[in-house]
């Protein structure tokens, strides 16, 4: 059988390498207008005549060094992978520059085709491009492609189907360099017993001082350490001579070349439509309409996002309820006063799972809202505006997005935020900004904002809004400096060296196709997560279980309650069937199944028919006129808030028996500084799997002891008497400096590629957090302050020390400032 | 004097790119070789970065980095 042909994509960020990959394989693919987005290798394959080939879409890179892992990645496919081709895609407007990854390719003795890319581009700067000529001059067979409009597809793939020729030998003369560089090839020979690498590749590399080649020489021994003192004297000399570096007359040269090929191959039109780009960027990053249209940009993200996905929530909630219905019906009948294991147990992971699927909406909405910005080209534009406030915090102007997609104000996700991440240069910011997206306002944290602003800081509810907003971005600002000096120090940093590309006019098809496969990943990485998650919940909350005793307890109760209703209906024609506790127990499961479809807004008539399938004696039961029904009906009402009150007793003292309970009353202790006693420590750590589930433990909680119809507020406002604003502000403090979900702690692994910082992501807000709400409510008691003036005297404490953290210097760029780190001489 | 001395608006011709090691190597990438023309474009609305124009690209700079780049203004 033969082997697949193997074609490698590579090229510089921007190139519209992504564009060429999907319109050779088909496949959707991440394709985004911002230097560096493609960090995997995302492969593909081209049909053809000849048999199938194998396209790798190697990670953008300005140049072939081990300065990032970018680079890396594509230089070590290159060259250990040895692809049968590699297509190396230009940028046509960027001729210049692009042709230095170019040769650098060549100099790898790797079989290159150019695709020459954004012809149309190139040809409104009045740039027409010659592909013979630049064919004769490279050597090599070159294309010409417009691969977002799909031109010249058919020319590349019959380029790409030909057995390769061997292309001839490229050599660009060093000049100066030329006798050091023979002389070393020829050294490296020697040295290696067989030939890896092209010897004039690896000398070139010695003299740019490339760390993995100089330790791959040096590993071979003492004849590789002193050949590499011998280039580092030459190096000297060189320098001496010629007042300049190698690494730097490499570049000169490679520039020259590049220089001389564009002259002979690009004819100029002068007067074309000369930069609308740079008369765009006069308005976006104007100094005062910038910063107006980024906050425009933003506010609009959320409108569409949040609140216009929330609506669209609304819709999916039905479709998500019937679904879980129609499952449960498979399940076995619930009990009176507890329900078989399975069912509780499915109940659980289901609703789990739907607190996530009812975001799909917003998902949807924010993704392609990403997409469209970053296609248009806006991000570096986000970057170049916001880079000085967040570098003084050791993060990057590039740290934007994420903590946009966090929720800067209310409503994110700290997931796509965390995703986003990815395409931060400087490494150290990456981890920063990875680091303190989870204290951003995600959607979950609001149920509880929401539901203690209502009950303890009526007339206020807006200005407490605005300070649990803006007290979790000061907070992220601080902490993030504090980690850039302290965990982070150790990481390195990267110059800011960011390319404004062009503005593109994006295209609805790349908008939705790419919006489609960000929410798709997004569920296919957090829904069995989710399911596992829900799994371990449910075991901390319902073991070891009730006690014997209670158990009996309730049971009696059970049997009065029910004794009470045949008491009641006795003597009308129901009371024969129910009597029999089997059809009991299946009449209340129909009842409950008719009420919440009732709810939906199914008509009672068509849902009785429905029922009368399963059994028409019971569905009888469900619908009807005259006293007899009406006894029924009154019967069945005080059953159900028997029941009902019957189920809660139950679960919470379950909940407070469980491992979970005894936890939160073991930290009751420590907690109390807070103000948090054991019932809101339940509330807490139960939420740790979703923070949604911290109203919705309180409601378990505090449940009615009558049947008033009382909101939860009321209810915890009624049994909590001590409960202040002074402890509601405490408890939303520390639920904005929460610990992250699981699925966001997913993504911190996937994104640090390490269990550790995950693991850190989730101690350091909690101690944060603690730390923050025990101050608020043990020094607000001792000052005698509540409620708001507590929050903004918090406000100003922790603003203060943000502000005298930005103040210190950050190491690295204070040294950059004197040209210590990366400056020669 | 070097590129972060520039204002906007004016034009300047690469001398000698001082940088070492990564910002050396990103400095090329973009193009600031020697005999190169840069027109500084705008500083940004918080004054850093500063965005230049060269060989038809526009590049991004923080001030700390442009002072590797010796230039003569024209």
């Amino acid at each position: 059988m033969k082997e697949n042909r193997v074609v490698a994509l590579a090229g510089q960020p921007n190139c519209g390498k992504s564009t060429i990959f999907n319109m050779l394989t088909g496949a959707r693919q991440y394709v985004a207008n911002y230097p560096g987005v493609t960090v995997d290798i995302k492969r593909g394959f081209l049909r053809s005549g000849a048999g199938a080939i194998e396209i790798v879409d190697l990670p953008g890179a300005y140049s072939l060094t081990s300065y990032s892992s970018e680079e890396m990645v594509t230089r070590d496919f290159i060259l250990n992978d040895a692809p049968d081709v590699v297509l190396n895609v230009i940028d046509a407007s960027n001729l210049k520059r692009s042709l230095c990854l170019t040769f650098q390719i060549l100099e790898m003795e790797a079989p290159l085709i150019v695709d020459l890319n954004m012809t149309d581009v190139a040809a409104g700067r009045g740039m027409s491009i010659d592909a013979k000529v630049l064919s004769r001059e490279l050597g090599v067979p070159v294309a010409s492609t417009v691969g977002n409009r799909r031109k010249g597809g058919r020319e590349l793939k019959t380029l790409l189907e030909a057995v390769p020729k061997g292309s001839r030998e490229f050599r660009l003369d060093y000049g100066t360099l030329e006798q050091d560089l023979l002389e070393t090839e020829v050294e490296l020979g020697t040295i290696f017993h067989e030939q890896t690498l092209p010897w004039r590749w690896m000398a070139l590399k010695l003299f740019e001082k490339d760390d993995s080649v100089c330790t791959r020489v040096a590993s071979i021994g003492e004849r590789g350490v002193a050949l590499l003192k011998e280039v580092e004297r030459r190096a000297k000399e060189f320098e001496k001579k010629e007042k300049d570096d190698p690494a730097s007359h490499i570049g000169y040269v490679r520039h020259l070349r590049a220089e001389e090929i564009e002259r002979a191959s690009v004819v100029r039109t002068p007067g074309a439509n000369r930069d609308l780009t740079d008369r765009i960027d006069s308005v976006v990053v104007n100094r005062f309409f910038g910063p107006v249209l980024l906050l425009g940009i933003i506010y609009a993200l959320y409108e569409l996002s949040i609140v216009w996905g929330y609506k669209l929530t609304e819709y999916v909630v039905p479709w998500l309820n019937r679904f879980q219905m129609s499952v449960e019906g498979y399940l076995p009948v619930a009990g009176f006063w507890q329900s078989p294991m399975l069912r509780s147990l499915v109940g659980d992971v289901l609703t789990s799972i739907n607190s996530v699927l009812i975001y799909i909406p917003i998902f949807l909405i924010l993704f392609a809202c990403i997409a469209f910005l970053e296609d248009v080209g806006y991000m570096p534009r986000m970057a170049f505006i916001l880079d000085r406030v967040f570098r003084r915090f050791g993060l990057h102007g590039q740290s934007t997005l994420p903590l946009i997609l966090g929720g800067i104000f209310i409503g994110g996700c700290a997931v796509p935020g965390v995703m986003a991440t990815r395409v931060i240069a400087d490494d150290r910011a990456r981890f920063a900004t990875i680091l303190v997206v989870p204290l951003m306002n995600c959607m979950a944290k609001i149920p509880l904002y929401t539901l203690l602003i209502s009950i303890y800081f009526v007339g206020s509810e807006g200005g407490m809004m605005l300070f649990i907003s803006s007290i979790t971005i000061v907070a992220a600002l601080a902490v993030a400096k504090v980690l850039s000096l302290t965990v982070l120090r150790q990481r390195p940093s990267s110059p800011f060296v960011m390319e404004m590309p062009p503005y593109h006019m994006p295209t609805v098809h790349g908008i939705a196709s790419r919006s489609i496969e960000r929410t798709w990943l997004f569920c296919k990485k957090i829904l069995s997560v989710i399911m596992l998650v829900s799994v371990a919940v449910f075991f901390l909350t319902n073991y070891p279980g009730l006690p014997e005793e209670s158990v009996r307890g309730y049971e009696r109760k059970a049997a009065d309650i029910r004794a009470g209703f045949l008491r009641e209906i006795e003597g009308t024609s129901y009371a024969k069937t129910l009597r029999d506790e089997d059809a009991f127990l299946r009449y209340l499961d129909m009842s409950d199944r008719f009420r919440q479809s009732r709810l939906a807004g199914a008509d009672a008539e068509s849902l009785v028919k429905r029922f009368s399938a399963e059994d028409a004696t019971l569905a009888s039961m469900m619908a009807g006129k005259g006293d007899e029904f009406r006894k029924l009906d009154k019967a069945a009402k005080k059953l159900r808030n028997g029941r009902l009150s019957l189920i809660r007793d139950a679960s919470s003292e379950r909940l407070n028996g469980s491992v979970l309970g005894r936890i939160a009353a073991f930290l009751e202790p420590a907690t109390r500084f807070a103000g948090f006693n054991r019932k809101v420590n339940v509330a807490l750590l139960s939420s740790l799997a979703a923070k949604e589930s911290s109203v919705a433990t309180l409601g378990v909680l505090y449940q009615p002891q009558d049947d008033a119809g009382k909101t939860l507020g009321e209810r915890m406002k009624e049994q909590e008497r001590g409960f202040t604003p002074l402890h509601a502000l405490a408890l939303m403090v520390f639920m904005a400096f929460y610990p992250p979900c699981v699925a966001t702690l997913l993504m911190v692994r996937v994104e640090t590629r390490s269990w550790l910082w995950s693991l850190f992501a989730l101690v350091y807000p909690t101690a944060l957090g603690l730390g923050c709400a025990s101050l608020i409510y043990s020094g607000g008691k001792a000052l005698g302050l509540t409620g708001l003036p507590a929050a903004w005297a918090f406000f100003g404490l922790l603003g203060a020390v943000a502000l005298l953290l930005g103040m210190i210097p950050s190491a690295n760029i204070e040294d950059e400032a004197d040209g210590v780190v990366f400056e020669r001489r | 004097m070097t590129l972060d001395e520039m204002n906007p608006g004016s034009r300047g011709r690469v001398l000698r790119n001082r940088a070492a090691g990564v910002l050396q190597r990103r400095l090329m990438d973009m193009g600031f070789h020697r005999g190169v023309e840069v027109e500084v474009i705008r500083n940004a609305p918080l004054v850093d970065p500063v965005e230049f124009l060269l060989d038809g690209q526009y590049v991004s700079l923080r001030h700390a980095e442009a002072r590797n780049i010796e230039v003569e203004s024209q």
